[in-house]
């Protein structure tokens, strides 16, 4: 085995040598490389993290050099690519979705001076740190608008996969609605898929045809706004500011903003003040949430009054998930005057008031 | 002028050229899009083909990548010789993996000798059952088998979906989508320190021995390569369609149900969404590519691997797309058959004798031109 | 509102692309050859169809030009399975890969990219019907396109001297070449045909369905559309109305969720597929509904002789 190892290598190092273009990697950029699930170019989720790529190049110049590699699966590949970008001198690696936690961490075991990002991850290490947006408050502060500009009190959520973060986007949005809107209920269809633009449609028509005017999302296509343009209904999208998929029908967006994030990163690296053991969670105070700009449809007051709330989840002083909560079967979930647990936020799998069904268990 | 005529017997020497003639041809191709891409084309193929490999980790992680499709051609291989097109290898593999896994979960910690074994054997009942369902429809009411282990292949994935959403997600693990870990005991022992390669890739090597073997030297295997190539004469002998049909179907799910749960027992080691990035679709290539004999299964596996691994590798190196992987894959298969025609026919210069190219008189069916004549909507008369 | 209207209308816009995938596949299937490449064939000519229109702004160049690339990659088939006799099963699972591959591949830069989407046809007094004009003069030119590609395959098929010609061969390739059908030409023809009607499906899914290109957004309708035709027994009226079946049954697991119907939704998004193994499994039954209709050299290659 070694010995034909060593054939091999010596191969590769002679096809090596008459490629010209193979210079030797000098030390000189910090190598940074992200793993991404879907295509750069899917106007979602891995085009979001690929902008906050870009921005970090152009933050941080000749001082790095990035690399990333699209489409990988959630499958025994991960644990290769992943390995393969730490033995190829990358020093910080993101891992931009769930599905890549077990390999990380194997792989993180095995380079322990290789820094690893993991996204919406719960599991850390001494070089394993994870970072997730809050989206459930641009949840919410959509449920304002959706709550005002319901004329059917029934408003749409097409879900993905009814995992925690899913359903706690679907229950912040019912209690934004209802904080304005004490009538608004909540329909969910969930697509059982992440990104499939037919069924997006369709499951977007059947909450319009149910009677839900106001939709929102959590799956990464722009297809239900296109419905809802087409149907002179409104949508919210999510990861990327989709407007120009439905120029009446797109009210605003909770979309992501990575690169604040992947600069102070890469610069801890560099300065070496990076540490491991963090779980970061930013939401719209650190700008990693950040809403699009809004629909002229939505009037001032309600601009105002999603204003209002937006510095008020900032700033702290404002808790929608504070009591009294009660699911949609009556049970209390959270006192008057008390706080969700962290346990419960996280592991959430039940809906508030409002929302019709129950989460598939 | 340049005429195809065909053979009166099949060239062994293109039937051994073909697919290198194949394989030349995607390397040309490959430099010529690599030059439209703006990219050196000797570096690309550097970085495509031998990167990988250059370390005994890369050279570990090809055969890790080529068990799970060489575990499923093969079987598959051994239906298409019979002219069984079970096209839905993929969910055959996620219910092996389903079974396997359950068992997995039901064993828990506990550590026993016999855990791992009652994994595979669960994992190829697994398979098994579900490729049985398209062989009892297509035996008992004439049901493309196409079609139906196709359908298969979604509701497989959508159940596995449920599982691990539902039932088996881990209770520790804040209701995300996935089941406990396996323990030690539960997980495939690795064949060498410090790879992934594990005893998945021997039960290959073992399984395509044995294959040829029952394709050579065993009765049931004969009948199923006459019911192939000359289903007439079969009939005629009479060979049982119906147990063809059955013994295609159930070893093909066999050993895709073992490569699902060599998958879940191996690099994953726990139930997830996704446990195959779509080794049962590449298999049908692998199984072609290999010329459905055993021997070629095992390299044509390794073959594909590599393009598995080299387009992930140009991505890293070169900011390749990852599309070109797929690209690839499509175009040797392209290229490989159209080789094959040069096994059965061959082209001949003919001098034109001022008569004009025109229908020509005498009509000859080609029953089995090359590999089996094709006829997979027939229904059994 | 009721959900009766919104609910036909998403099924007939969820069934177009499959109706002129399969009316397509039917006739190359009739000609008896078997071309499993449909879903490659279909994303090849979502991303022309796409890129058309975003050069041209105009939808019918799309279409036209979704059309010209299905029929391109159909004539690869040609050449290779009528040709050069390869295996008509592995060439088709080739095409499906390399279009895959290939749109991909095209397609990269042009994602995220937004299309104005197709304007619905109005028809003067029908469209403003109550009720009927919502349920049947509500749709985009190709649904009704789809309609007529119906009544033109019924026709070729049924009456046609032509249409005639072709079922004879996928009969019987070599009695039909005895008396001097052109077998490789009808061939050609009957797969560019599929090619062209595939490519359409794909700009249809690109261009109206949800106006945009993402890679492998034909999610397996190439292959549900494949189905259809063995579902409609070779039949063009069947196979439409089983493209009908197909999307309603995905909307109505949808639908059924929307109000509350406490299933798993995985178990629901199953139903589209075991409903079509199950009346598979119903219109197959009896092996003469199949024998009568299927193509009786379907899937085998034909070497006219030197």
């Amino acid at each position: 085995m070694t010995r034909y190892t060593r054939v091999l290598g010596r191969m590769a190092a002679a096809v090596l040598l008459s490629c010209a273009a193979l210079g030797a990697q000098a030390a000189g950029p910090l190598k940074v490389a992200f793993v991404y699930l879907g295509p750069v170019g899917d106007g979602g989720w891995t085009f979001q993290h690929d902008q906050g790529r870009q921005g970090l190049e152009k933050a941080m110049g000749t001082a790095i050099k990035t690399t990333y590699i699209e489409n990988v699966p959630e499958t025994a590949d991960a644990e290769r690519v992943l390995r393969q970008l730490a033995a190829d001198g990358n020093e910080l690696i993101f891992a931009t979705s769930f599905g890549y936690m077990e390999p990380l961490l194997k792989v993180a075991k095995q380079f322990p001076k290789v820094k690893f990002e993991h996204v919406n991850g719960y599991k850390q290490a001494t070089n394993v740190v994870t970072y997730e947006p809050i989206f459930d408050q641009g949840f919410y502060l959509m449920g304002i608008i959706a709550g005002k500009m319901t004329k059917t009190n029934t408003l749409g959520f097409i879900g993905s996969f009814p995992i925690p973060s899913v359903v706690r986007d679907a229950n912040a949005f019912i209690l934004g609605a209802k904080s304005v809107n004490p009538k608004s209920t909540l329909k969910v269809v969930w697509a059982s898929t992440w990104y499939d633009p037919g069924k997006e449609r369709q499951a977007a028509e059947t909450l319009m045809g149910q009677g839900a005017d106001v939709l929102s999302q959590n799956t990464d296509s722009p297809a239900g706004i296109q419905a809802a343009e087409a149907k002179g209904k409104y949508a919210f999208a999510l990861d990327s500011d989709m407007s120009k998929y439905g120029p009446k029908a797109h009210l605003t967006a909770s979309t992501e903003n990575w690169t604040d994030y992947y600069v102070q990163e890469t610069k801890a690296v560099i300065a070496g003040t990076w540490t491991g053991n963090r779980a970061t969670r930013w939401g719209l105070k650190e700008k990693m949430v950040v809403m699009a700009p809004m629909n002229v449809a939505v009037p001032a007051d309600v601009v105002k009054m999603v204003e209002d709330k937006k510095t008020a989840i900032a700033n702290g002083s404002f808790d929608y998930f504070g009591g009294p909560i009660k699911d949609n079967t009556g049970k209390e979930r959270v006192a008057a005057g008390a706080k969700l647990p962290v346990g419960d936020y996280m592991s959430m799998n039940w809906y508030v008031e409002g929302v019709e069904g129950s989460v598939p268990q | 002028m340049l005429r195809l005529e065909p053979r009166t017997s099949p060239s062994h020497a293109m039937a051994i050229a073909s697919p290198v003639i194949a394989a030349v041809a995607m390397l040309v191709t490959g430099f010529l899009l690599f030059r439209l891409l703006g990219k050196d084309p000797v570096e690309a193929a550097y970085i495509f083909f031998v990167k990988p490999l250059n370390s005994s980790y890369g050279l570990g992680e090809l055969l890790l990548k080529a068990t799970p499709l060489m575990l499923c051609a093969l079987g598959l291989g051994l239906g298409f010789q019979a002219n069984v097109w079970n096209i839905g290898a993929e969910g055959q593999l996620t219910m092996g993996a389903i079974f396997g896994g359950g068992v997995a979960l039901w064993l828990g910690d506990s550590s026993t000798w016999w855990g791992l074994p009652l994994m595979l054997v669960a994992g190829v009942i697994g398979g098994m059952l579900w490729a049985a369902i398209a062989a009892w429809l297509r035996t008992r009411f004439n049901t493309n088998e196409i079609l139906v282990t196709l359908m298969l292949v979604y509701i497989a994935q959508l159940y596995l979906s449920y599982l691990v959403h539902g039932p088996w997600r881990d209770p520790a693990g804040h209701n995300f989508p996935q089941s406990r870990g396996f323990a030690d005991a539960q997980t495939m022992p690795l064949l060498f320190d410090g790879g992934r390669t594990n005893w998945g890739f021997l039960f290959g090597l073992i399984l395509a021995g044995a294959l040829w073997f029952f394709s050579r030297r065993t009765y049931a295997g004969f009948r199923l390569q006459v019911a192939g190539l000359a289903p007439a004469a079969a009939a005629y002998a009479g060979f049982s369609e119906k147990r063809n049909i059955w013994l295609a179907l159930l070893i093909s799910g066999a050993t895709a149900g073992l490569a699902g749960i060599c998958e879940v027992a191996g690099p994953i080691g726990q139930m997830q969404q996704q446990i195959s990035p779509g080794y049962g679709f590449a298999a049908i290539i692998v199984a072609w590519v290999g010329r459905l004999h055993p021997i070629g299964i095992v390299l044509a596996s390794l073959l594909m691997s590599l393009l598995y691994l080299g387009g992930e590798s140009g991505q890293m190196s070169m900011a390749l797309p990852s599309a070109i992987t797929g690209l690839f894959q499509g175009l040797l298969l392209f290229y490989l058959l159209a080789a094959d025609l040069f096994i059965t026919f061959r082209l001949r210069n003919v001098r034109t004798t001022g008569q004009p190219d025109q229908a020509p008189a005498a009509p000859v069916a080609a029953a089995s031109s090359g590999g089996p004549g094709a006829t997979p909507l027939e229904s059994s008369p | 509102m009721s959900p009766f209207v919104p609910m036909v209308q998403s099924t007939v816009v969820a069934a177009t692309p499959l109706i002129f995938a399969a009316l397509g596949e039917t006739i190359v299937e009739k000609s008896g050859v078997l071309n499993l490449g449909i879903e490659g064939m279909m994303l090849v000519g979502a991303i022309a169809g796409f890129a058309a229109t975003l050069a041209t702004g105009n939808a019918g160049i799309g279409f036209v030009a979704g059309a010209a690339a299905g029929t391109a990659m159909a004539l690869i088939f040609a050449v290779l399975t009528i040709s050069l006799q390869t295996n008509q099963v592995a060439t088709g699972l080739a095409l499906t890969l390399f279009g895959i591959g290939l749109s991909a591949f095209v397609g990269h830069d042009l994602a995220g990219m937004p299309l104005p989407g197709m304007e619905g046809v109005t028809f003067p007094v029908l469209t403003s019907l109550p009720l009927v004009g919502e349920l049947l003069f509500h749709y985009d030119p190709m649904v009704y396109g789809s309609i007529i590609l119906l009544i033109a395959v019924m026709w070729f098929l049924e009456r046609s001297h032509a249409g005639l010609k072709m079922r004879a061969i996928g009969e019987s390739p070599a009695v039909a070449h005895s008396i001097g059908h052109p077998v490789v030409l009808i061939r050609y023809l009957a797969v560019m045909f599929g090619g062209a009607t595939s490519g359409i499906a794909g700009a249809y899914l690109s261009e109206v369905q949800t106006p945009m290109w993402a890679e492998g957004m034909s999610a397996g309708k190439g292959w549900i559309a494949l189905a259809l035709v063995v579902f409609g027994t070779w039949r063009p009226g069947r196979v439409v109305l089983g493209a009908y079946l197909f999307g309603g049954v995905t909307v109505l697991q949808l639908f059924a969720q929307g109000i509350g119907l406490n299933v798993p939704a995985e178990f629901l998004s199953m139903l589209p597929y075991a409903a079509t193994v199950v009346v598979l499994v119903i219109i197959c039954r009896d092996p003469k509904t199949i024998l009568l209709n299927q193509p009786a050299s379907l899937g085998r290659s034909f070497y006219p002789g030197t």
